[in-house]
């Protein structure tokens, strides 16, 4: 085992023990922060096979993110006012349903986005990315249908067979079989054929060109699989706020994503998950003494980027090794 | 079968003002290596760039295996049959030598589009891609990542990738640049013997491997294909012994 396997499976130890022990001793804040640090990790999971594998600098996953989200909010909407979305299609409160849809919804807009974006590079990669995402951004805003500016409450938390979601333990379990199946998915991608290719993709275009792989259709793949990923952790992220809202859609939300896979390290397993642990707590814990807490996630930043690019896991594991 | 392989007519490529290719015609031939000579600056990589689909070519035609390859990509190319090395080494760095042979091999299979079956544990990819290096005499250093690799070895993996293409036609650009004496002489003897697998244009400045090589060699000068012929024909003209070989002879 390398030591950043050994890491790895000591943070999923520590996201898993600590929630049972808040919930054992009766304090749910902590069951739902640590929901919240699972369902940021997911979303960054996505990212990071686009970024972090791809070198794809997506600065518009909020898109899908928030698609994820309002897939949830509006089909539980509809459902509980008993109206049919159209054509006599009901909405649903079943969680591993919406699930299904905000993961199609978000592949599919993912899908003109990504083969219009990844016609450019560099920063214009950056710029369109961010673009469609604010578009979509603005869209929702002005569609009062969904609730506009306001966004949607989603009343009651959906349901999966067999648990009880309205409780906090249950639903961080729910988001945490799905966040180490999303680990799961991405390691097994990683090291395929797909991944070589993607990874190859990243370190040198021409050369995958070369050898006849073309590098748009690998890149394209990896886009509309990472947003897919991005969108389902949106959904969770709807039904743990019981709300969603534009801002689930707003750069902010991109760059937050972003900053979770520079925090723990680009490109690794459990990357997002280091970021996501790092970030929440940082909020937690400087956003309750000081409301500019940012200011020090600036500073922490500025010294990952400067001195340690591997980020978080990068410090404690080393180089990552390609064989 | 001596029907071209790869056919180039009238090619013409400008970058603004500067001609770097002036109405290009060559064959290529089973069996032959087509030795492309020129001074520095002629237009050899940029013809070679056109040929692979690196570059677009301003106007003429380019038929590989009878079929005009003009309007596709690189990667089509590549997948058509067409492998080719680069004058400055472009491999995926931080991958080891394996792996990017290995990579070569799932381009050839056709298969980049599986998810889950893991390579690094992947017969089908690691023993076709280790033969590969063996071949080229690079199987010691399977495991260093390619951006450790010193200049040679760097030569040496790109053609243990286009060896691994199976290719219909190589192209080489300057694959023994900087590989000294020795490697050179074994690179030469390496490169003859793979003619009987696939014809190649071979972009070379090292003229004693040019001479013992080539069947036919083109002499380009300012984008011009100034003359064209055997090793015999070429030593002897004179436009070519005053353009190009004077300085050296
Ligand atoms: N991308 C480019 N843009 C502008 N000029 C170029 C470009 N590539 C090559 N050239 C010019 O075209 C000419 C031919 O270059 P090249 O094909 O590399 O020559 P060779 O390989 O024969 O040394 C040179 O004058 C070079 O400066
Ligand atoms: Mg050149």
């Amino acid at each position: 085992m390398t030591r950043e396997t050994a890491i790895n499976l000591l943070l999923a130890a520590l996201l898993l023990a600590l929630p049972l022990i808040a919930a054992g001793m009766g304090e749910p804040f902590y069951v739902t922060l640590a929901t919240r640090v699972v369902v940021l990790a997911l979303a960054a999971v996505g990212l990071n096979l686009a970024l972090g594998l791809g070198g794809l600098l997506s600065f518009g996953h909020a898109a899908f993110f928030g698609l994820g989200g309002y897939a949830a909010g509006i089909l539980a909407t509809h459902a509980f006012n008993a109206e049919p979305l159209f054509a006599g299609i009901p909405g649903t409160t079943s969680m591993p349903l919406i699930w299904l849809v905000a993961i199609a919804v978000a592949g599919l807009v993912a899908l003109p986005i990504g083969a219009i974006s990844l016609r450019t590079t560099g920063v214009y990669f950056i710029m369109i990315t961010l673009a469609f995402a604010q578009m979509i951004y603005y869209f929702a805003i002005s569609w009062p249908a969904y609730g506009g500016e306001d966004g949607l409450s989603i009343y009651v938390r959906n349901s999966f067979p067999g648990l009880n979601t309205a409780q906090p333990l249950p639903y961080f379990l729910i988001c945490f079989v799905v966040l180490m199946a999303a680990l799961l998915a991405f390691r097994l991608i990683e090291g395929s054929r797909f991944g070589s290719a993607l990874q190859a993709a990243r370190q040198n275009g021409v050369r995958l060109a070369a050898v006849g792989i073309p590098p748009f259709k690998v890149r394209l793949v990896a886009f509309v699989l990472s947003a897919m990923i991005t969108g389902l952790a949106g959904a969770l992220y709807a039904d743990l706020n019981r709300f969603v809202g534009p801002s689930m859609l707003s750069w902010h939300m991109s760059g937050e994503l972003m900053v979770l896979i520079i925090l723990g390290g680009k490109g690794r397993l459990f990357g997002p998950v280091a970021g996501a642990m790092i970030f929440v707590c940082l909020e937690y814990v400087l956003g309750g003494i000081t409301e500019r807490w940012q200011f020090f996630l600036g500073l922490i930043l500025l010294g990952i980027v400067l001195f340690a690019r591997g980020g978080f896991l990068g410090l404690l594991s080393g180089k990552p090794r390609h064989v | 079968m001596s029907e071209p392989i790869l056919e180039i007519r009238d090619l013409q490529k400008s970058f603004n003002a500067l001609k770097a290719t002036d109405g290009v015609s060559l064959d290529l031939k089973p069996g032959q290596i087509h030795a492309l000579i020129g001074p520095n600056g002629a237009g050899k990589s940029t013809l070679i760039h056109q040929i692979a689909g690196s570059l677009k070519a301003d106007s003429g035609t380019i038929r590989f295996l009878g079929q005009d390859i003009g309007g596709l990509d690189m990667a089509a190319r590549a997948r058509l049959g067409l492998a080719r090395s680069f004058q400055i080494s472009s491999l995926a760095q931080e991958f080891s030598a394996l792996r990017n042979v290995m990579l070569a091999v799932q381009a050839k299979e056709g298969s980049s589009f599986r998810f889950f079956r893991q390579v690094t544990s992947d017969r089908s990819l690691i023993d076709p891609a280790m033969a590969m290096l063996e071949r080229v005499g690079l199987a010691h250093r399977a495991n260093a990542p390619a951006a450790e690799l010193s200049h040679g070895e760097r030569r040496q993996l790109e053609i243990a990738i286009a060896l691994a293409l199976q290719p219909k036609a190589f192209l080489f650009d300057e694959p023994m640049a900087g590989m000294g004496p020795e490697g050179s002489k074994q690179l030469t003897t390496f490169l003859d013997r793979l003619r009987h697998e696939a014809p190649m244009l071979l972009v070379e400045h090292d003229m004693d491997a040019v001479f013992a090589l080539a069947d036919r060699i083109s002499v380009l000068v300012y984008g011009r294909i100034i003359a064209s012929g055997t090793v015999d024909e070429i030593r002897r003209d004179p436009e070519v012994r005053r353009a190009y070989l004077g300085e050296a002879a």
